[in-house]
């Protein structure tokens, strides 16, 4: 008889897999709901130093300056987080050449009960475009692994800036049921 | 150290240029030093380019996290970040965040002339007397101070450099000038900077 196979991974695991084969070891983050599991194993796993910022673009500014110095990180936030961005994205890691990686849960669409939200969405996209930034939307568990691991490494390789968004596809997001 | 009794009122108007010299001077194992946008990476620079020094052309307010991510990645060596008081406005949160973290071999200067100088000298909203030192002490930094003159800032550096942080030095600043301006080639300068931090090594001279 065959064994049943093993159940798949959630999201969360993977990535924090991939965070660690890649030796991404910083992680400073703005919290969001739909992150909890991840930034939950993070806190959880000595091997990370994960601490929470008072706004994104100071992560920012600590996950360029700590790649300058030898040690990899990565940046969890929300597309609102991602939104404050813009100045500091452009002038730091896209005119320096410095690797900042984000992971940004997708707030705003497929489902989004609150209108601000659904707003600041519209910008993540044009702002990423524009700005020339590598980014991939991660929706499907088994792509997963291989959407970040290889994000990661050519953001590494080319010391260009990257973004993965997690699509609420992917984690489930944030949901609030209509009232009848 | 006893608390100095140095105050945002009474400690003495300083040049820029002349502190950086000062800092620099004293700088013996290659400690990295961070410059803020304009002003405060301009007099860096013309203090004498180092190779352990980067200087910030944008991202107004985030010399202070740059330091900090290299104090978190080199624990071993000592960083001092070089921010203006209005760009530390901008990003006042990061000081709650180095206290949180509480680096050892982070030390962070800033340079209070109460205005943005580099964009034509308009006062900022906290000229009117906000206190940065008092400030980083509510933020969980006890130990900032203000400079009293130059000689107390050669102290307060030494004591930065020989003992352990984090360390906050506000430094009231006069009207003058910086004396020239950075080279501007983002690429090279944090190229030069991660050999400086011995993060990479090359075979294209550098
Ligand atoms: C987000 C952002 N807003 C405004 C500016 C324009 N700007 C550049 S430097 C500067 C003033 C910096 O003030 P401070 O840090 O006090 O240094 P100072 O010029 O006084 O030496 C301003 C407003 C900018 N570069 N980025």
């Amino acid at each position: 008889m065959q064994k049943d196979p093993a159940p798949p991974r959630a999201w969360h695991e993977i990535v924090l897999d991939v965070l660690k084969a890649n030796d991404i070891r910083l992680v400073p983050y703005v919290p969001d709901n739909v992150l909890k599991p991840l930034i939950n194993a993070i806190h959880a796993d000595p091997f990370f130093t994960t601490f929470t910022t008072a706004r994104e673009e100071e992560a920012i500014g600590i996950v360029s300056g700590a790649w300058m110095a030898g040690r990899r990180g990565i940046v969890l936030m929300q597309t609102s987080g991602f939104a404050t961005l813009a100045n500091v994205l452009a002038s730091l890691p896209c005119a320096f050449q410095i690797p900042a990686l984000m992971m940004v849960s997708e707030r705003g669409t497929l489902g989004e009960f609150n209108i601000g939200q659904a707003m600041v969405w519209r910008t993540m996209r044009p702002v990423l475009e524009s700005l020339g930034m590598e980014h991939h939307v991660v929706s499907r568990l088994d792509e997963c692994e291989f959407l970040c691991d290889r994000t990661i490494k050519q953001a590494l390789m080319t010391q260009q800036p990257a973004a993965l968004i997690l699509s609420p596809l992917l984690t489930g997001g944030k949901i609030v049921t209509p009232k009848a | 150290m006893s608390q100095s009794l140095t105050t945002a009122h009474n400690a003495k108007r300083m040049y820029r240029f002349d502190l950086t010299q000062r800092l620099v001077a004293r700088l013996r194992n290659d400690e990295a030093v961070i410059g803020g946008i304009g002003n405060s990476n301009f007099d860096l620079w013309s203090a004498g380019h180092r190779a352990q020094n980067f200087y910030m052309l944008g991202s107004m307010g985030l010399a202070i996290p740059i330091a900090l991510g290299v104090a978190l990645a080199q624990p071993r060596r000592k960083v001092f970040a070089l921010e203006g008081d209005g760009s530390l406005l901008m990003q006042l949160g990061c000081l709650s965040t180095v206290a949180a973290l509480a680096p050892k071999n982070l030390a962070i200067l800033v340079f209070d002339n109460g205005v943005y100088q580099i964009t034509g000298g308009q006062p900022t909203p906290a000229s009117g007397g906000t206190d940065y030192a008092a400030i980083a002490r509510a933020c969980g930094l006890p130990g900032a101070v203000w400079a009293a003159d130059e000689a107390d800032f050669e102290r307060l550096v030494q004591h930065c450099l020989e003992t352990d942080g984090p360390h906050f030095i506000g430094l009231k600043l006069d009207d003058q000038p910086p004396v020239s301006q950075t080279e501007r080639d983002p690429a090279q300068i944090r190229d030069r900077f991660m050999r400086g931090m011995g993060a990479k090594k090359s075979k294209l001279p550098g």
